[in-house]
């Protein structure tokens, strides 16, 4: 079993497929990991769970790539937040203009369109919002007066397409269209041919004017969401959160839960078992009784029962985790040591008066380190699942958004059943192709160790 | 028991807190649902000190003025649990309206039971099929699917299977229903054909995920057997290949394979927790998932018993057929 050197479990690791194709993926994995702790401020844990830094991004859409596949065109959510901006002071009036061009391109009616800004102004200047239209029309959205303000106080607002002054308005040029625009929400009517009620593609103009008498009135931000239905590269869910920064955060949370309690557990399995294995005797009864008596505990509902009494943190659940992982890493390393003390070297180390620490940390266990590596590797997907598990309870941490969690969600506002696909099979196979990683490594070590397996 | 000690240990300071808050809350309405009495104290003061000697009163009638640890306590739950007999829940009935946590549990337990025992046994004989067919042929196309299916199989959450086959089968086509609980009350004589029919989608999606693993194993234990001398003996002397494996190979990997069906078969029982979540099955993990987030502690106590009973008697059972299979353990 044991004469294999490390160099030799190299080499032989390195010329099987399913090894190298496992180190391949968690290497991704891991720059992945590195990119994200990195590029993404540790606070935006937080934003996940606030949903004030989500209100601009769509609910459930989909994820926009899809549109490559698809004969007609979903809309897609356009945040817009660089307009033309052109000042212009004629006489006593100072008009400041934003004008936002988009590419309307798709076969089907934006969901709805939102104007988001913070003017800066005195007195009472007038706001007004055009769209000329890739056919050439100009149709006027909203007339309006700003509340008023003495130039030191910035003013923000959000005006919505279900405006109902904008929806009058729109009725009142209900002349350009040729067929009934009652009951059609202004987002329909302005995104419409003229002859029947279809999308007109091409390029549309929002104009937006502040007319006021004073040459210091500005907009500053000024932000328009034409809101559609496919949005960014992994879509968004219900609470119109990005699940693809949701992605990207749950990858180190899995590699950071896999690999701190596989490591940790089988390293208290490994010297517990192996010091057991040791003693012999006495000991050793006691030891194996007390792991008997743990590996008879059912590991999931005292999981929950834990994580529901004591707490839900990530970190505490980690230790939980370890509580159940070290038992059987701890019955074959016991076994190990029992065949590994009948050897001339530990009896002489023995005889030498060596201490029995010294032995078990320096004879017995660097026999037993392929082994733990090949079990390292195989308990980090169990690790990862089970805390994707009861994360999907509704048990996780949830102020870290592990893939589970996102899962949770999806389960809690149906996704499955809804076909949100985007929010239930990223997260999977995440959580798959994670696990997938580590279960290759440890197969090949496995069948390094174990040649019997090979033949 | 020692399961029971830690689960007790675990929700029994909680569950006191609830009791004695409720006891306080069941004085205060009291008093409000009677303005008679209400009207006899003369100032505030008196008032509350009526519900504090009130409250106190019926904690200690109930015995929760001594703390859950209490020799007394402890000996008298666990004496009630060994004659199976749970109290009452707290929270949660059973669907004929019962709170006895004895019916509860077995109107819950056949559920899981059917479900489990079922995916279980077909795993078991696509498995030990699967398994002995890709033993016999180490590196043919059948071996490498199976393993490459079980390892991949194996990383796959059950649940997150199950949340696809949802989507898949209610949405995309609309052939099972998404939950798995039957609408018909279950008295209906039809009750059995529905329970069957929502039974098949978390059947197949348990099977599914089962079987390849299971394969796995087998095959392992048969290509470990297949290098024994007295197999090369009976190669040479050229018996039949399929006989080799269907008789003599698997014959002596029956018993690990039978601790491992043993083992699975209870283990099945307490992972069906969220297993049961995702189709909303009516069974035991549905009722265990339930119980704990109310903290219904005569339930949670309940549920963890069976589990734990069902776990050794199927360990007990697993080391009897191991003698009966493998004579070199059998004494005496």
């Amino acid at each position: 079993m044991s004469s294999i050197t490390p160099q030799e479990i190299k080499k032989e690791f390195f010329k099987s497929k399913t090894g190298i194709a496992g180190i391949t993926i968690l290497s991704i994995l891991i720059f992945t990991s590195i990119i994200v702790v990195v590029t993404i401020p540790g606070d935006t844990f937080k934003d996940w769970n606030n949903p004030g830094k989500w209100i601009s991004y769509p609910k459930v859409a989909i994820p926009v790539w899809i549109n490559l596949f698809l004969s007609e065109k979903i809309p897609e959510h356009k945040i817009l937040n660089t307009p033309n901006v052109n000042y212009d002071m004629s006489g006593d009036t100072s008009i400041t203009s934003h004008q936002f061009g988009i590419n309307f391109d798709y076969d089907d009616f934006p969901n709805d369109f939102i104007y988001e800004f913070s003017a800066k102004y005195s007195g009472k200047p007038l706001l007004q919002i055009d769209v000329i239209r890739p056919d050439g029309i100009q149709l006027k959205l909203l007339s309006t007066s700003l509340p008023y303000s003495d130039l030191n106080s910035m003013h923000s607002e959000r005006i919505f397409s279900t405006d109902d002054a904008i929806k009058k308005n729109l009725y009142l040029q209900s002349n350009k269209f040729l067929f009934s625009l009652s009951n059609l929400s202004s987002e329909d009517i302005i995104f419409s041919k003229t002859d029947n009620h279809t999308p007109l593609k091409g390029n549309y103009v929002f104009l937006i004017k502040m007319y006021g008498d004073n040459s210091k009135n500005q907009i500053p931000e000024s932000k328009l969401i034409i809101g559609g239905k496919a949005f960014g590269i992994m879509g968004t869910d219900e609470l119109r959160r990005d699940l693809a920064v949701g992605l990207l955060l749950g990858t180190p949370l899995a590699l950071f839960i896999g690999l701190v309690v596989a490591i940790a557990s089988v390293m208290m399995g490994l010297l517990y078992g192996a010091y057991a294995g040791y003693r012999g005797k006495k000991t050793d009864e006691v030891m194996m009784r007390f792991n008997d008596v743990i590996y008879a505990l059912p590991a999931l509902p005292f999981l929950i029962i834990l994580s529901i009494t004591i707490s839900n943190s990530i970190f505490v659940m980690v230790g939980f985790l370890m509580i159940f992982g070290w038992v059987g890493v701890a019955k074959v390393a016991r076994s190990m040591a029992l065949q590994i003390k009948t050897r001339g070297y530990v009896e002489a180390a023995n005889m030498m008066g060596q201490k029995n620490s010294k032995i078990v940390l320096r004879h017995i266990l660097p026999q037993l380190l392929p082994y733990a590596f090949a079990s390292i590797a195989i308990s980090v997907p169990a690790a990862i699942t089970t805390e994707a598990g009861l994360s999907f309870l509704g048990l996780g941490d949830p102020s870290f958004p592990t893939w589970g969690q996102i899962l949770h969600d999806a389960n809690v506002y149906g996704a499955s059943a809804r076909g949100l696909w985007w929010w239930i099979m990223p997260p999977g196979i995440m959580i798959a192709i994670t696990g997938l990683a580590f279960v290759f490594i440890g197969n090949a070590l496995d069948v390094i160790i174990n040649p019997k397996l090979k033949r | 028991m020692i399961t029971l000690l830690i689960t007790i240990a675990l929700v029994g300071s909680n569950m006191d807190n609830i009791l004695k808050q409720g006891v306080a809350f069941q004085v205060r309405t009291e008093i409000t649902e009677n303005p008679a009495i209400a009207k006899s104290f003369s100032s505030v003061d008196e008032f509350e000190s009526f519900i504090q000697t009130q409250t106190e009163q019926r904690v200690k009638t109930l015995g929760l003025d001594e703390p859950w640890y209490s020799p007394q306590r402890i000996g008298l739950t666990m004496y009630k649990i060994l004659f199976l007999d749970f109290g009452h829940a707290t929270f949660l009935t059973s669907d004929s309206g019962s709170s006895d946590v004895r019916e509860i549990i077995l109107e819950k337990l056949p559920k899981t039971i059917l479900l489990f025992t079922t995916a279980t046994i077909i795993i078991s004989v696509i498995g030990i099929f699967l398994g002995a067919l890709s033993g016999s042929k180490v590196g043919s196309v059948i071996d490498r699917i199976t393993s490459s299916f079980a390892i991949i199989s194996s990383s796959f959450p059950v649940w997150w299977i199950g949340m696809l086959m949802i989507f898949l089968f209610s949405f995309a086509y609309q052939i099972f229903p998404a939950r798995a609980t039957p609408l018909i009350p279950a008295s209906d004589p039809n009750y059995i054909g529905s329970l069957l029919y929502h039974m098949t989608l978390p059947l197949i999606t348990i099977v599914i995920i089962g079987f390849g693993s299971w394969s796995y194993l087998v095959r392992n234990f048969i290509v470990g057997i297949m290098q024994e001398d007295f197999i090369i003996a009976k190669k040479t002397m050229g018996i039949n290949q399929k006989k080799i494996i269907y008789t003599h190979a698997l014959k002596n990997a029956a018993p690990p394979i039978i601790t491992i069906l043993a083992l699975s078969l209870s283990g099945s029982l307490g992972g069906a927790i969220i297993t049961e979540a995702v189709f909303d099955w009516p069974g035991m993990g549905r009722l265990y998932f339930e119980a704990i987030t109310v903290m219904d502690l005569p339930v949670i106590i309940g549920a963890t018993y069976v589990l734990t009973v069902f776990f050794l008697i199927s360990i007990f059972v697993a080391d009897l057929l191991y003698g009966y299979f493998d004579p070199r353990v059998r004494t005496g």
